[in-house]
């Protein structure tokens, strides 16, 4: 058996803080944004700002390390954008900012004042008519399991309203900041695909 | 058969929410007076804690409570336990601190001091299996269900023996064969044999497996990231260690599970059992990192094949080893389906498995779609391929020479099969790709580029019985059908819903599904896992429709005079065969049935029932007509889902790059009971096979055992760039006879199909040179295409 001195864990980092996996786990760890209900952080204090969500002003108090996905989900109560890696690597937090589909993961709230924001939860009409891209995903079964689709819908509205008649192939390169483990693709490209054909 | 609704497809009622962002997955949910807890997690490979000084991170403002291993629901000692103070892999949660922010509750980690003792490790199974190599356990380096731990070492001079090229094969642990296997390699004309590594892999389903627990007296409700709804229910109870009927389990959606949600899993325990110990609602975010450590593996293989063929191909014998890597728990029985699942493809005359399970120092290895089964179809088609190449046979015909039937028998124990349409899938496939000129475009060159023609087959055991069916009737006679599957996103929840309301003549638009929620009554059925739920479903359903269909005519005998057998069910009424004008709503029999009692509204209930039905019934007696039974109905051998996939690709011999030009995959699931689904299936099965063969990594380094894969792309899953934006699907659609509408799964098979149809048009672009590993990623092609060595040894693991 391996003898190894005894050492507590706070030196025991420090002797593998050099190693790339365990620099990148405990940088992950330590950087964690859990700002969800704080009230102190070692980043600042909260300030109150206004947002444009979905059409609406919305004051909200927010951390100076806070991001928008944050603030979205836990403080404006918009949990249709989800978090499937809060690193942007996955698109499943993907909303439009002025028109441009960005990861809220990775935008920091502060930096979305005096900006339009807009999320799947407002994409429906007033009257609860569905975007097209919407009904389109329905009537092609475009999800699985549902969880990157906010994501995967929000991408292909700022793809539509910019180029309103898309190629299949333009389609999947501006949707490809969107990753889907159940291999959704094909599905979302054929939604995507009518939602133009419907018109948006 | 004719149907109204099976076959036909359909709106899932799911599916608004998922397009409106209104789905409430584990973490959109949230409760008043609701906190966190993190988790310190192990960050050595193999290691035992002690002196754990709490007392910092205890007073830290805001900080709640800590949960320690002590405090948890003791587990079976080769389990995967909820907190450990003697972790075995890196990321194995060792305490949970809950605080009012997760900040807090992180910062407090931070605070806590312990001891820590590095026990001796390893991430490769070979290495533990040499004299003297290091065990990943104190129990020893070999386990898996059904094989207590042990340690086993092999002899120096099997290493030897096998040299460099190829896999050592010492004593196994299992072992089965049959025919007369000396005999049947004498024969064969042609004989191969090649030494394989296929990678683990991460499920890196995009939800974290986040939960929310909170308790309401001696009931724990928890919100949990689960692809099954009833099957986990009393594991997880007794993780959480309290009776089943105390647990309140809401699973309404799920965010892909692929296997590691399909049972009980032990970490959604610990905010429950955290919840008890502070009276705080708990929320336990998942972050990605650690659901690429806790979230299960599939296992890696290091393999061994000797192969005999006649001069028509037809394999006459076959002799496999595998030596899988384990994780450090009983882990999964991958090494054995593998074997299984060569038997069944290729049918050989005599064939021989052994493999060893070896424990290793990386996470907990659980089912992965087709688990051992997609394995084993990319190592061993290549071999097919090559075999072909050296007998002059075509690639479709000696996979169709060698394909199963309807009286083929697989395995050690020989077990025969329900339904094999593997032929007609190939024919079908074969004319959809217009095989016999694609095949003609094999190794045409367009400047640096070559193309190459696959074609891969794939197997799983898919669809179970012995599970309930329940329905009720209300008074306004909507049928309510209640479902326990799970939502893994297969919608199949609906899917094999509309059996019962095809039963009973209803108009869909009059049906719901209940799903979800434990607490709204819910059968005991088998998780929505193994490809097993459109066969498994249907028939439980369809037993829940029968009684309900017996039912509605006693109704009508005893209130409208008659015996039950006069009477016919028509338009959503039961009516006189004779005088439609005799007749009942099912709206007024439901009234009757709460009136008449007894099992006609669930107050009594067959005593064969599971508890947890037993208990949906009791929930839900008194309000309507209850249809309920058990699957009872016979089932005499495995259900073969078996499919076939057809890939062309483009490979650039400077660049290493390739491009799939054309897939189609063609299912044999019986009867299709949603075509959109399936072809979600079909498609999507091929999206990750391409990952298994061409991109996906799970790489540990074997100085320190550390991962370097926990990033999605570093993991590197296929993205829409990576795959074809538009696939091609069909279906055998053969009624499997033991299935009451036809149907079987298909799920998995559809994954290993086209990881193995690709990783055939590589080498077929190269040829016809084998790489006997996944994945083959592009500077595995371009070292070979420029006659370098590759960067990794032959049986190396962890080599891309």
């Amino acid at each position: 058996m391996i003898t190894q001195p005894k050492t507590s864990r706070r030196n025991f980092i420090k002797g593998v803080i050099a190693s790339g996996a365990a620099a990148s786990s405990s940088a992950y760890m330590f950087g964690v944004s859990g700002c969800s209900n704080q009230q102190v952080s070692p980043g600042g204090v909260e300030r109150l700002i206004s947002l444009n969500v979905n059409g609406m002003t919305r004051n909200v108090d927010v951390l100076p390390n806070e991001t928008l996905a944050m603030t979205l989900r836990y403080k404006l109560g918009l949990t249709g954008t989800k978090l499937g890696c809060d690193r942007g690597e996955c698109g499943a937090c993907t909303v439009l900012v002025d028109g441009v589909n960005l990861y809220a993961c990775s935008l920091l709230t502060h930096t979305a004042r005096n900006k339009q924001i807009i999320t799947i939860e407002g994409l429906e009409s007033s009257d609860g008519m569905l975007h097209p891209v919407q009904q389109a995903m329905i009537d092609e079964l475009g999800p699985q399991c549902g969880f990157c689709t906010p994501g995967q819908i929000m991408s292909a509205v700022a793809l539509l309203s910019n180029n309103p008649n898309p190629t299949r192939d333009e389609v999947r390169r501006a949707l490809s900041g969107n990753l889907c483990r159940c291999g959704a693709y094909d599905h979302y490209i054929n939604a995507v695909m009518l939602a133009a054909e419907r018109g948006v | 058969m004719a149907f109204n609704l099976i076959g036909k497809n359909f709106t899932p009622p799911d599916i608004y929410s998922k397009v409106t962002g209104k789905a409430k997955y584990a973490e959109d949910f949230k409760v008043e007076g609701m906190v966190f807890c993190r988790l310190l997690t192990s960050t050595i490979p193999h290691a035992r804690v002690s002196n754990i000084n709490l007392n910092e991170a205890l007073s830290t403002p805001g900080v709640l409570g800590v949960l320690t291993a002590d405090e948890v629901t003791a587990t079976d000692i080769m389990d995967n336990p909820i907190l450990t103070n003697h972790p075995k892999f890196i990321g194995q949660p060792i305490l949970a601190v809950a605080a009012e922010s997760e900040q807090i509750a992180q910062d407090a980690i931070e605070k806590i001091s312990f001891e820590i003792e590095a026990l001796p490790f390893t991430v490769d199974p070979l290495e533990s299996l040499f004299p003297g190599g290091p065990n990943a356990r104190m129990e020893g380096n070999v386990a898996n269900p059904g094989i207590e731990p042990e340690e086993v070492k092999w002899q120096v001079s099997d290493f030897v023996a096998a040299g460099e090229s190829h896999l050592p094969m010492g004593s196994p642990s299992r072992e089965w064969s049959y025919g007369d296997l000396d005999s049947a390699f004498a024969s064969s004309v042609y004989v191969l044999e090649e030494s394989f590594v296929t990678q683990g892999l991460s499920h890196n389903s995009m939800e974290p497996r986040t939960a929310l627990a909170y308790w309401d007296g001696d009931k724990c409700i928890l919100h949990a990231s689960s692809q099954s709804q009833s099957f986990p229910h009393p594991g997880v109870a007794s993780y959480i260690g309290i009776a089943p009927e105390n647990l309140v389990f809401i699973a309404e959606f799920c965010g892909g599970g692929f296997g590691s949600k399909g049972g009980a899993y032990p970490y959604v325990a610990i905010p429950a059992l955290m919840s008890k110990k502070i009276n705080r609602p708990v929320m336990m975010r998942i972050s990605r990192n650690e659901e690429a450590l806790i979230g299960s593996a599939r296992p890696g293989f290091q393999g061994r094949a000797r192969l005999g063929f006649d001069q028509n191909g037809k394999m006459l014998a076959a002799d496999l080893y595998i030596v899988q890597d384990n994780g450090p728990t009983n882990g999964f029985n991958d090494w054995l389906s593998a074997g299984d699942a060569l038997s069944l493809v290729y049918t050989p005359n005599a064939m021989r498995f052994r493999g060893v399970p070896v424990l290793t120092n990386t996470p907990h290895r659980g089912p992965q779609r087709g688990p051992g089964q997609n394995q084993i179809a990319n190592a061993i088609e290549p071999m097919i391929d090559k075999a072909a190449r050296e007998l002059n046979i075509d690639p479709l015909a000696i996979r169709k020479i060698n394909a199963p039937n309807n009286q083929s028998k697989y395995g050690g124990s020989q077990t025969s099969v329900t339904s094999a349409y593997l032929s007609e899938a190939l024919d079908q496939g074969a004319e959809m790709f217009n095989w016999n000129e694609r095949r003609q475009r094999s190794g045409q060159r367009n400047g640096t580029k070559v193309t190459g023609i696959g074609i891969g087959t794939a197997y799983h055991s898919a669809g179970s019985n012995g599970f309930d069916g329940l329905l009720r009737i209300d008074t306004d006679g909507i049928l309510h059908i209640h479902t326990g599957v799970g939502n893994l996103g297969t919608y199949s929840h609906t899917a094999t819903s509309r059996v019962a309301a095809e039963v009973l003549g209803y108009s869909w638009d009059r049906c719901v599904v209940e799903r979800g929620d434990s607490s709204k009554g819910l059968p005991w059925n088998l998780g929505q896992f193994g490809s097993n739920t459109s066969f498994t479903m249907t028939r439980t359903n369809y037993a829940a429709a029968q009684d309900a269909v017996i039912k509605i005519k006693q109704i009508a005998a005893l209130r409208l005079g008659g015996s039950e057998e006069d009477y016919e069910l028509h338009n959503e009424r039961v009516q006189h065969s004779n005088d439609p004008n005799v007749s009942l709503s099912f709206a007024e029999v439901a009234q009757i049935a709460i009136e008449e009692g007894g099992s006609y509204s669930g107050l009594t209930y067959p005593d064969e029932i599971n508890p947890m039905t037993k208990r949906a019934v009791d929930h839900l007696a008194g309000s309507g007509l209850i249809g309920v039974g058990r699957d009872n109905l016979a089932r005499s051998g495995s259900v073969a889902a078996l499919a076939a996939g057809f890939i062309e690709i483009e490979l650039d011999l400077e660049t290493g790059d390739w491009e799939i030009k054309d897939y189609v995959g063609i299912a044999d699931c019986g009867t299709v009971l949603h075509p959109l689904g399936l072809s979600h299936q079909v498609k999507g099965g091929a999206v990750m096979g391409i990952g298994l063969a061409g991109y996906e990594r799970h790489i540990y380094d074997p100085q320190n055992g550390l991962p370097a894969h926990l990033g999605l792309c570093h993991s590197k899953l296929p993205t829409y760039l990576d795959v074809p934006s538009e696939m091609r699907w069909g279906a055998v659609a053969l009624e499997d006879p033991e299935n009451p509408v036809g149907a079987k799964g298909i799920g998995e098979p559809v994954q290993g199909c086209a990881s193995a149809a690709l990783l055939c048009a590589i080498s077929d672009a190269l040829g016809g040179h084998l790489f006997n590993r996944t994945p083959v990623v592009k500077d595995m092609i371009i070292n070979f295409t420029a006659g370098q060595n590759q960067s990794y040894g032959p049986l190396q693991i962890s080599s891309a």
